[in-house]
């Protein structure tokens, strides 16, 4: 993994400090995750140099700060590009007014190319045919869309998404991710995106780093990040496993598809995906069950046979479990009565029974 | 009333005192706009303490009788005032009774019309649009005067004409500063004043009504406009 992003930085707040030494990978999609208050935004704006923290920012081989040495590059020197919660397009401008006002602060032997970059995120977001529009005649996931392809024309080291579709109805969101997919599919960009929608996570996240308090508390590929048990308690429901398998196989019949992974097989939702396409799932912890034995009859179609590589300690009445299917990893949340009946430890060889898998994509 | 209207009399003293308000009033709301941008800007933005002092004397104006206020541009003007002893140390002489002392007048008489609009404007705004232009790549001059100024270009609008209508109908310190010279400082508030006094009604009448309907086919057309863009941007 090349280090792209590196950022190690503090900022001093009356009443909040927030502390995170990070080394991020040159491309695709790295989530800052947490609960609002815990600082993700904060650390968004000092990388962008919109707040001042203290510390060493450096993107690929260009170090926007560094306070050991008195470097610090304004914001608008910085080649960054940034979405905000709400589009911010200006509404003084037409929707193509937006989308060169960067474009046209490029020194002149860039502006080619950045035309060119224009172009592709005109293209991969879809909206050729809003140019002439005016933002007020746009509506909300247009809007964003608008707001990507604009901060994408300068042609960014790195882009900044705080947010992005925070501030759309579940529809809206629906509509602008699969657009966000596409920008991680064809464009070479590196992007730091905050959220604190697991959702958004399990679609978009290469990379994730989890914020608590001003702190990190994991950091790295999000299937590892995501699989181990030591995640903040408040994520409550939303802690389960990402996993990446091929379709192995559908029976159109009962309306599924075989979906082979590294340990095994999962009976997933046939969504008309053909053989050999790699497709993510989404495992909740309170989804999953262990059983000594593979169980029989039973209604559950997905068992997986693992090895229990860590337990946690209870937290509550409940113990979250990590199971390890030869390389895929799952969590299962169980209350500690079960736990201690079926006298769990590590290393003992268990059947996961999955309620439910969602399928991301 | 038309023998009134084009009498030569009438005429020799009507005409110069409108082109002189018209003059008066457009020099004021260009100054007023080039001095009231950056002032709202940084009573909108700024964390200082001098905040709500400087807040406070911007609105001053608005609520002192127009002689006080009038009476003291006088005093700073003149021959032993501050200012009257820089303009004279500079060889202007002093500025009571000229023109330039009749704009500096009205600059400080209609400032907090220039300058509330512009503020609230400029707080409702928040910061993100000049955010946003300088992640652009935009320096912060540029993005005041690419996002900020045009974004704010209605509440822009509204000050340029409420200053010009707020100096139309000065009175109080055009006659404590200018006088009422005729061709040099006789507005047409003065005017109205002096055919009041002479009993002359008529041409009072003429000047008053005029001035009255003028300040409303101002204020409608504004409200018009706002209307119409308003609209657009639905």
């Amino acid at each position: 993994m090349s280090t792209a992003l590196h950022i190690d930085l503090l900022l001093q707040r009356p009443a909040f400090a927030l502390q995170a030494t990070l080394d991020l990978p040159a491309q695709g999609i790295t989530v800052l995750w947490g609960a609002s208050g815990s600082g993700k935004t904060s650390l968004l704006r000092c990388v962008a140099g919109l707040e001042r923290g203290r510390g060493r920012v450096q993107v690929a081989d260009t170090v926007w700060q560094d306070d050991a040495t008195g470097t610090f590059t304004p914001l608008w020197q910085r080649r960054l590009g940034m979405v905000f919660q709400e589009a911010s397009l200006f509404d003084h401008l037409s929707v193509r007014g937006n989308l060169h006002y960067g474009l046209q602060r490029l020194p002149h032997h860039e502006q080619a190319g950045a035309q060119q970059a224009l172009q592709q995120a005109i293209e991969v977001l879809g909206i050729g045919q809003l140019l002439t529009r005016h933002p007020a005649t746009l509506s909300g996931g247009e809007r964003q869309r608008v707001a990507i392809a604009r901060a994408l024309a300068v042609q960014p080291h790195l882009l900044l998404l705080d947010e992005p579709l925070a501030s759309l109805d579940s529809p809206r969101k629906r509509e602008v991710l699969p657009w966000l997919e596409a920008l991680r599919r064809h464009l070479q960009v590196p992007m730091l995106y905050v959220t604190h929608s697991a959702e958004e996570v399990a679609h978009l996240a290469d990379t994730l780093v989890v914020l608590d308090q001003g702190q990190v508390r994991a950091s790295g590929p999000v299937a590892q990040v995501l699989s181990s048990v030591d995640l903040p308690v408040h994520l409550g429901d939303d802690v389960g496993a990402l996993v990446t398998g091929t379709v192995a196989g559908c029976d159109p019949a009962w309306g599924l598809c075989r979906l082979s992974l590294p340990g095994g097989e999962l009976w997933v939702a046939n969504t008309g995906e053909s053989e050999g396409t790699p497709l993510r799932v989404r495992i909740l912890a309170r989804d999953v069950s262990i059983t000594l034995e593979r169980a029989q009859h039973t209604s559950i179609q997905n068992h997986l046979p693992c090895v229990v590589s860590q337990i946690a300690p209870p937290v509550g009445h409940q113990v979250l479990v990590r199971l390890d299917a030869s390389g895929t990893h799952v969590l299962a949340r169980l209350t500690a009565r079960a736990a201690d009946q079926l006298q769990l430890r590590v290393g003992m060889h268990v059947w996961a029974q999955i309620k439910a898998v969602s399928l991301v994509r | 009333m038309t023998d009134i209207l084009l009498s030569p009399d009438f005429l020799a003293s009507a005409w110069p005192a409108i082109a002189l308000t018209l003059q008066l009033a457009g020099v004021t709301t260009l100054l007023l706009l080039v001095m009231g941008a950056p002032l709202a800007w940084w009573l909108a933005r700024t964390p200082s303490r001098w905040r709500e002092p400087v807040g406070a004397l911007v609105t001053l104006p608005l609520v002192l009788p127009p002689s006080v206020l009038g009476f003291y541009m006088l005093v700073l003007m003149g021959p032993h005032g501050p200012l009257g002893q820089f303009t004279q140390w500079l060889g202007w002489g002093t500025l009571s009774f000229t023109f330039t002392g009749l704009v500096i007048g009205s600059i400080v008489y209609s400032l907090p019309f220039a300058v509330q609009p512009l503020q609230a404007a400029f707080a409702e705004m928040g910061p993100r649009p000049m955010e946003v232009a300088m992640t652009l790549g935009a320096r912060p001059l540029d993005a005041f005067f690419t996002v900020a100024l045009p974004q704010a270009r209605h509440a822009l609008l509204t000050a340029a004409v409420l200053s010009f209508a707020h100096t139309l109908g000065e009175f109080g310190v055009v006659l404590m500063v200018g006088g009422n010279i005729p061709g040099q400082t006789r507005v047409l508030s003065t005017l109205i004043y002096g055919h009041v006094e002479a009993m002359e009604y008529a041409q009072a009448h003429l000047l008053a009504g005029g001035m009255v309907v003028f300040a409303f086919a101002v204020l409608m057309g504004l409200a018009l406009i706002r209307q119409r863009s308003q609209r657009r941007a639905r």
